[in-house]
């Protein structure tokens, strides 16, 4: 059978790139391929009937031709613009971390439904204002099991022992939890108290509206993300740019 | 393959330049060879002006052949307000408009997380620097309206919010000829926002 010549997909705009004057190269992630490039012709012209139907951060229905290279977007109906996320610049600057993990994680062509579908509650997520540091550990957790690198927080990953309630120790190497005699043999793990290792099991196993209603101090939020954040760095192997970012916009 | 090699040369730093290919180089040097002499020295000239004479004006971040630049200069021009754009090539279209008679500062660029690029790599600091030390009642964010232009945006208010300076956006809305029917819904939403009477 013959593969058509143009299809239709529901996609997540995650990045663009110009393109020569007018045009631009879409990366995309949709429910049925996964991640894609695409070139959106004369989306940079003001009266383009694509224009803001494929900006980053925009939840789209697109109609694409094969190309010989790269497929061309022909048509694009915005689903969600996101917009509230968009007028809020800690929100977006959390949604363009998390669309940087997204497109710095997973290879083109590869199906991912329950990613798209995650990296679309996400969004949603964000634009009720919920607390975004929740929102944000709550992905990353799904997200890395969604990819196979869900981290073992059950039992220590070298000795299989169950974790004591006293500071336990977070092996980016092993990707797991290593109790404290484990912890000796390794380089240099990462302390990890009893309200952090409980918070994180909780997320890794409910599902949101769960998740939503732990109260996190501060102090724990902030260990949360260090662990998460090294975690997620170590596996990229290279630095996550928008994580300096928020940072930045943390401080200020 | 040109065995001529100053004709060689050109065609290779001709092919560098965007969007001219291999077969456009070659063609815009058989050009040149073939006009005076006079011609081939005036686009020398020029280019090399371009490199040796233009620099960055010290006041707006505008490129100029003169330090402060043309409009910093202009003594009728109203310094209490300041239009702040992306790029240089963000201002002649804004001057054709004849309708601004304020002043500009070019950022050279804009914030783009995904790329690391934050306010440290842009002249957001020399924007500050310029407001605090200056009669500015109005400053325009004049930013591209896509993600990255509204991100500075926000991050700009924020930053001048605190000098209790007034602050204004460029509005957004339909462009002439565009299409109801294909707006996206920020575009139209905005637009509708922004009605005015009729």
């Amino acid at each position: 059978m013959r593969t058509p010549r143009s299809y239709q997909t529901q996609a997540i705009t995650i990045k663009q790139i110009k393109l020569g004057e007018v045009d631009k190269i879409l990366t995309i992630y949709t429910p049925e391929f996964g991640k894609l490039k695409a070139v959106a012709k004369g989306a940079c012209r003001p009266g383009s009937k694509l224009g803001g139907n494929v900006e980053p951060l925009t939840y789209s229905l697109m109609m694409l031709a094969r190309g010989r290279n790269l497929d061309i977007v022909t048509q694009s109906q915005t689903i969600d613009g996101f917009l509230v996320l968009k007028n809020n610049l800690w929100y977006t600057s959390c949604g363009l971390y998390v669309l940087e993990l997204i497109d710095s994680f997973t290879v083109e062509n590869n199906e991912n439904p329950l990613l798209f579908d995650l990296l679309l509650d996400t969004l949603r997520r964000l634009c009720q204002a919920d607390s975004s540091e929740i929102v944000l550990r709550y992905f990353e957790l799904h997200f890395l099991h969604h990819l196979g690198y869900r981290p073992q927080l059950h039992r220590c990953v070298i000795c299989n022992s169950p974790p004591l309630p006293t500071v336990n120790f977070f092996s980016y190497s092993q990707g797991g939890i290593l109790c404290s005699r484990c912890s000796e043999k390794e380089g240099e793990p990462r302390p990890l108290s009893v309200d952090a290792l409980k918070t994180l099991r909780l997320w890794q196993d409910c599902d949101y509206a769960t998740a939503r209603r732990v109260k996190v101090k501060p102090a724990l939020s902030s260990q949360l993300r260090q662990v998460m954040h090294g975690y997620i760095e170590y596996l990229l192997q290279r630095e996550v740019k928008s994580m300096a970012w928020l940072e930045e916009l943390r401080g200020s | 393959m040109i065995s001529c090699k100053p004709v060689a040369n050109l065609v290779e730093a001709f092919s560098k330049l965007p969007g001219i290919g291999p077969k456009s180089a070659q063609r815009l040097a058989y050009y040149l060879l073939r006009r005076p002499d006079e011609e081939g020295r005036n686009l020398a000239g020029a280019i090399l002006a371009l490199k040796e004479k233009i620099g960055l004006c010290s006041v707006c971040f505008n490129i100029t052949d003169c330090d402060p630049c043309l409009i910093c200069q202009d003594e009728e021009r109203d310094r209490s307000k300041i239009c702040v754009v992306e790029r240089p090539s963000d201002i002649p279209p804004l001057e054709r408009t004849g309708k601004y008679r304020g002043v500009y500062h070019v950022l050279h660029g804009t914030v783009s997380p995904a790329q690391g690029i934050g306010p440290a790599e842009l002249k957001t600091e020399q924007l500050l620097y310029r407001l605090r030390d200056s009669s500015v009642a109005e400053v325009i964010l004049a930013t591209n309206p896509n993600l990255e232009g509204e991100t500075t945006a926000m991050y700009l208010r924020r930053m001048i919010l605190p000098l209790g300076i007034h602050i204004t956006r460029l509005a957004r809305g339909l462009p002439f000829g565009a299409d109801l029917e294909y707006a996206d819904d920020m575009t139209l939403g905005q637009a509708l926002e922004g009605r005015q009477e009729f």
